[in-house]
């Protein structure tokens, strides 16, 4: 009885920090969140008789509002294409730094430093580098004296901003993913491939036949964290474009770079409809949610066929 | 045999091209935190004329009353290490008592955890700012603008991932060592302590890198509970705030940005064989 007891009061009590910092933190925020995305929710109509509920205005305005729909648009290019280019560029980096290179152990290094900069940092310095620094190779150069033509700035078009984004992007993320499919590769038998080149397999045979089903595993975690962590981005666009160049979009002007984590941002501090603000986050939340059911019932699918 | 050596020789000419690709934002930095802003804004591809500059770019930066770098290091350092030690120490000994304790509270609380990290810190965090304030009116607690506010935060978002990584090495240490811990007359807590606790290690490690690079690197946090202008500022925010005061004046920003990157540049150097495992299996798990 008092051995139960004392197992008891170790279990509440090895439990209780976490729950509370969980509950103060996540669960209680997590509810106001959802219940303030359905009133008049402000900086003046706090918990108060002011405050007042109004059903799915929040959502419809968000819906109607050109600019939620249209950094919803760019953020899913954005996202598609910075998951196909990471782990594409992951990929092969992961492929060279374990075939017998000199340089191995420094290439590697070298590629994942990025990963430790933060987003914010490190958009600054690509902002240098689109700004300044490329428009000099141009003064420089005769040849590319397109590149120091004020028009020609890549931050200054949306579709040249998206690829700079990207490129930032890649840059950061792509030696951690390549750190994933190392991992990946060196679990592949090397017998496999010895028995491949004796029956006459070329390279890129051996690349389709053998290298991508060994690494399938690790597809399936690096697609998902490329997709969430593109999805939710927010630190490289506030450093690198702050949303800009301008764009037109369904007749309004609006910011041609503006993913959905700062429209969020903005919607509720620069626009300061903060009930409007928590309405779209919970629609980045069902979203997140809905890709998150899709992966895990995939990552299932696999585990069965295995 | 030849063929091949030729082959690889020519790959490592590519590769190290390659690598010289990932390293050229870090020799524009170096490169332009030694000039002044005329050089820089001329000639920002050209070596810097005297490599001194580097050093009075930094001192500016020093002694900047806008950055105020040696404090917002050393709330950028306590923050860190105060939430780490929090995280690790709260979610292994709560992670241990959910695998140990096979009913269904603890499956309900265990899960709880694991769902939970599909909340993204967008639908949280307005409210999160609204709630730190009704604390304070009610109690008078300060979390908003205060370090503590935001070592809480760090907790309350850390804790699932790190329970979830503590709970997978726990479930594989066996129960048996605990037994027998007991028959010897060790008391429930001292099994964890004594017994449990220095079996955990290697998770420790991962769980530190994973949680450390993400909070020390953390923007949009800090910005929404410190806010700007603080006393108590981390270097991010510092930086962030410099920059949007200082448009343009991309001297002083480089050096900025040189100096807060530096510490974890230099950490990386030291302990990169554990980080990157650490990485590498917090991704996998």
């Amino acid at each position: 009885m008092k051995k139960e007891r004392e197992n008891a009061l170790i279990f509440w009590l090895f439990l209780t920090p976490v729950l509370f910092a969980f509950l103060m933190v996540i669960i209680i925020p997590f509810f106001m969140g959802i219940f303030y995305s359905f009133t008049n929710w402000s900086s003046s109509a706090r918990l108060d008789n002011a405050l007042k509920f109004v059903g799915l205005e929040n959502f419809i305005n968000s819906l109607k509002d050109p600019t939620f729909l249209y950094s919803f648009l760019v953020t899913t290019l954005y996202t598609v294409i910075n998951v196909i280019v990471t782990n594409a560029v992951a990929l092969v980096l992961a492929m060279v730094v374990t075939s017998k290179l000199k340089f191995r152990n420094i290439y590697r290094a070298g590629f994942f430093i990025p990963n430790l900069i933060g987003g914010l940092v490190l958009g600054y310095i690509w902002q240098f580098i689109f700004n300044n620094a490329i428009p000099s190779i141009g003064e420089t150069f005769g040849f590319l004296s397109a590149l120091a033509n004020p028009d020609n700035l890549i931050l200054s078009k949306v579709s040249s901003a998206i690829g700079a984004i990207v490129t930032a992007s890649v840059w950061q993320y792509a030696g951690y993913i390549m750190m994933i499919y190392i991992a990946a590769l060196e679990g592949v038998p090397k017998s496999l491939f010895e028995a491949a080149t004796i029956d006459g397999a070329n390279e890129f045979q051996k690349f389709k036949n053998i290298t991508i089903p060994m690494v399938a595993q690790a597809f399936t975690i690096t697609m998902f964290l490329t997709l969430v962590q593109s999805f939710k981005q927010f630190d490289v666009n506030v450093s690198l474009t702050a949303g800009g160049p301008s764009a037109m979009f369904m007749d309004k002007p609006l910011f041609g770079t503006e993913f959905l984590a700062l429209n969020i941002y903005n919607t509720a501090f620069v626009k300061n409809v903060l009930a409007e603000g928590q309405a779209r986050a919970v629609l980045f939340f069902v979203v997140l949610v809905i890709v998150s059911v899709i992966q895990v019932n995939i990552n299932k699918k696999k585990e069965v066929e295995m | 045999m030849i063929i091949k050596s030729k082959k690889l020789f020519g790959l490592e000419i590519v590769t190290s091209l390659v690598f010289l690709v990932f390293m050229f934002p870090f020799m524009i930095l170096i490169m332009n935190s030694a000039k002044d802003a005329f050089s820089i804004s001329q000639y920002p591809m050209a070596l810097p004329e005297n490599w001194g500059m580097i050093f009075s770019n930094i001192k500016t930066i020093w002694n900047s009353p806008n950055i105020r770098y040696p404090s917002s290091f050393m709330y950028s350092v306590s923050i860190t290490v105060i939430s780490l030690l929090a995280i690790t120490f709260f979610s292994s000994q709560a992670a241990w008592v959910l695998v140990r304790n096979d009913n269904k509270t603890s499956k309900f609380i265990f899960l709880m955890f694991v769902a939970a990290m599909v909340i993204p810190f967008q639908i949280v965090m307005f409210p999160l700012l609204s709630w730190y304030r009704t604390i304070y009116m009610v109690t008078g607690i300060k979390l908003l603008r205060t370090q503590w506010g935001l070592i809480l935060a760090y907790l309350g978002f850390g804790v699932s991932l790190s329970i979830f990584m503590f709970h997978g090495f726990i479930k594989s240490i066996p129960y048996e060592l605990e037994e027998a811990a007991t028959i010897d007359g060790c008391k429930k807590h001292e099994v964890f302590y004594k017994i449990i606790s220095p079996l955990l290690k290697p998770i420790h490690a991962t769980v530190l890198i994973l949680n450390g690079i993400w909070i020390w690197n953390d923007y949009l946090l800090p910005l929404l509970i410190l806010g700007k202008g603080n006393k108590v500022q981390t270097l991010p925010l510092a930086v962030a705030t410099f920059a949007g005061a200082y448009v343009k004046q991309w001297d002083l920003i480089l050096t900025a940005i040189l100096m807060a990157i530096i510490p974890i540049i230099v950490f990386f150097l030291f302990a990169q064989r554990y980080i990157i495992k650490g990485m590498v299996a917090g991704s996998i798990k």
